[in-house]
């Protein structure tokens, strides 16, 4: 990790914010904050609407409850937080989005040192069959992988129904973007570092592990917020796969729940939807550091 | 509760090891697959080992996608039941019918909007924050409607788009400038745009995490040193910037074109269709599990597989050229 964190520590030191000297800073002030309100408002008005009655809200619009008289619950947290078996739904999604996230980026990322670094035929026809299962809606391939778990059996259990076969799926459905996306970045990575490696007498093994991994970092940590958030807020999948057997249900589907139990408790949703969002935005806020410039700008000197 | 304790425990014991061994698996086959490979002469060495770094990933597409993909091709020539091939029929059933075609038509301003709208969008936000200090602020907010999910998008941007102006804050707006509600879900063609506008609002932060991600791996040197020379900032962004990020931005440009192809969830939780803003990923639910028309179904998907062609075709040849140059 320090190899990592070291060029970034240097990266933040050599780089003050010194751009916003050259393009005039009013203007570019302006359209940033019309930008952060544009994207804000809807969000802020999902927020009040978690704290306020169901009536209320179809009484009003939002921004009414701004100013008094202040008539704010927490009756919607209360009711998502202590529903039977909220925590043990929180414990499962972790189960299945952490494994789910880490065999998809590095499978991925094998793939993609392969494509980008090694010499075979046809390279890119595969490439491209790879890119093009990106087009492939999930709902085609529900019933034949289903009737593939049905068949699989491990060590006498059935694997449908299992976490294991939701982690498995994910994987697959996550792959075509994440070995798209690698490719693209690793591809772009400068020939000359690899080539002097090879010279010193590194194996791939090494050069994959000590160059394209450390050198690829922005773009490993983007892929890590897109797939966790997508494992992490997937219905579809989960449904499908582990069935009515709530034990092993994540939030989204126990949240999802939600309404459909009891016939559109939509402001349920609105408070469920801020629960589940903590854990996403907590990732993206702690990968958001390795966004920083200079990780491969001192790779290719002399 | 000694149960569900036990049971919690059991699950924490689980998640370490999950979290411990599903990474040592992998990296322990790549040690393993180089041991063997780095013995055998170096012919044979440089022809399996690709294909030994790629064979988990060829694994999983092969079950999970291409698989079900082939199954869903031969699918699409058979009827309801599936027990008999019936030839073009499906896809002549949906060339000739209108609700099919105003589907394709919605799909047509999907694919054309949404992409120029995140991408560029999330382009000029990822260099305009590259200026400022409050950085993550924005990127962060812009980044919120990506962890939503879609019930709840569907919830809020319900409220939003509400034709009571005391509910609804798009015409609230309207009413307090003057102006006379609008019907913004039940009048075609504008709906389609307003749901377009949904999908720019959660999908720019994809857009710009990635675009920012880029522009962050172009050197500051390169940058500089055309600043030293007298480039003014449009020129940095048109000269260097723009041609060193063009990879990035077609990977992001093809993901969200092949969104806006399979575009399905705004469209089942804002409007179910209706108003004419059906469109055919949602159109393929419906035959699959509403009319229970697999045959149909699976050939609605199989246009939306050839309708992907020339992307790839743009993809293919970009990919030649970053070939040529690296």
């Amino acid at each position: 990790m320090t190899q990592v964190q070291a060029p970034v520590a240097i990266g933040v030191e050599i780089q003050p914010k010194r751009g916003s000297r050259r393009l005039g800073s009013v203007p570019l002030h302006i359209v940033l904050t019309i930008i952060m309100a544009i994207w804000a408002i809807p969000a802020l008005g999902l927020l009040i609407a978690s704290f306020r009655t169901a009536a209320a809200t179809n009484r009003s619009g939002w921004w009414t409850a701004i100013a008094p008289p202040y008539e704010f619950t927490f009756q919607n947290y209360d009711y998502v937080l202590n529903r039977a078996g909220f925590w043990d739904s929180f414990l499962n999604s972790f189960l299945i989005t952490i494994p789910a996230t880490v065999l998809v980026v590095l499978i991925a990322a094998f793939a993609a040192y392969a494509f980008s670094w090694m010499n075979f035929p046809g390279r890119n026809v595969l490439f491209v069959v790879v890119v093009g299962l990106l087009v492939v809606p999930l709902q085609v391939t529900l019933i034949p992988v289903l009737s593939f778990f049905r068949d699989i059996e491990i060590a006498g259990n059935k694997l449908n129904g299992t976490i294991l076969a939701v982690w498995l799926a994910h994987t697959g459905y996550g792959l075509p973007f994440a070995v798209y996306l690698l490719r693209n970045y690793i591809g772009g990575l400068p020939r000359e570092v690899f080539e002097s490696a090879s010279i010193d007498g590194a194996g791939p093994a090494t050069a994959f592990f000590r160059l394209a991994v450390p050198m690829s970092v922005p773009a490993l940590a983007s892929l890590v917020i897109f797939q966790f958030l997508w494992v992490w807020n997937d219905l579809l999948v989960a449904l499908v796969y582990l069935g009515p057997i709530p034990q092993n249900h994540p939030l989204s589907v126990t949240l999802a729940n939600l309404t459909t139990n009891f016939g559109g408790n939509w402001q349920f949703v609105t408070a469920a939807a801020f629960v589940s969002m903590i854990i996403p935005i907590i990732v993206f806020f702690s990968l958001q550091r390795y966004f920083v410039r200079g990780i491969t700008g001192g790779a290719v000197k002399g | 509760m000694d149960f569900i304790a036990g049971l919690l425990a059991n699950r924490i014991v689980a998640a370490i090891l999950v979290v411990i061994a599903v990474p040592a698996v992998l990296v322990g086959y790549i040690a393993l697959i180089e041991a063997i490979v780095s013995r055998l002469g170096r012919r044979w060495s440089g022809a399996i080992r690709p294909w030994l770094w790629m064979a988990p990933a060829l694994a999983f597409l092969g079950v999970f996608l291409v698989y079900p993909t082939i199954a869903t091709i031969i699918r699409s020539f058979q009827n309801r039941r599936g027990d008999a091939f019936i030839g073009l029929d499906n896809f002549v059933w949906f060339f000739t019918r209108n609700d099919t075609l105003i589907a394709l038509r919605n799909n047509a301003i999907w694919v054309v909007l949404l992409p120029l709208l995140v991408v560029g969008i999330g382009l000029l936000i990822a260099v305009l924050v590259d200026r400022v200090r409050y950085e993550s602020v924005v990127k962060s907010i812009v980044f919120l409607p990506l962890a939503i999910s879609f019930v709840a998008a569907g919830v809020i941007w319900r409220l939003m788009y509400d034709v009571d102006p005391k509910v609804g804050t798009l015409n609230a707006t309207v009413k307090a400038a003057g102006g006379q509600p609008v019907t913004w879900l039940s009048s075609a063609p504008l709906n389609n745009v307003m749901l377009i506008l949904v999908g720019v609002w959660m999908f720019t932060g994809f857009a710009m995490v990635i675009l920012s991600a880029g522009l962050k791996g172009i050197s500051t040197e390169l940058l500089e040193a055309a600043r030293v020379d007298g480039a003014n900032e449009w020129r940095v962004f048109r000269s260097i910037i723009l041609p060193l990020l063009a990879p990035t931005i077609a990977v992001v440009a093809t993901t969200i074109v092949i969104y806006a192809l399979k575009t399905f969830d705004i469209v089942f939780v804002m409007t179910n269709g209706n108003f004419d803003t059906d469109v055919i990923g949602f159109r393929m639910y419906k035959e699959l599990f509403n009319n229970t028309q697999p045959g149909r179904a699976a050939a609605v998907a199989v246009v939306l597989l050839i309708a992907i062609i020339p992307v790839m075709f743009v993809n293919i040849r970009r990919f030649r050229q970053q070939e040529a140059v690296r």
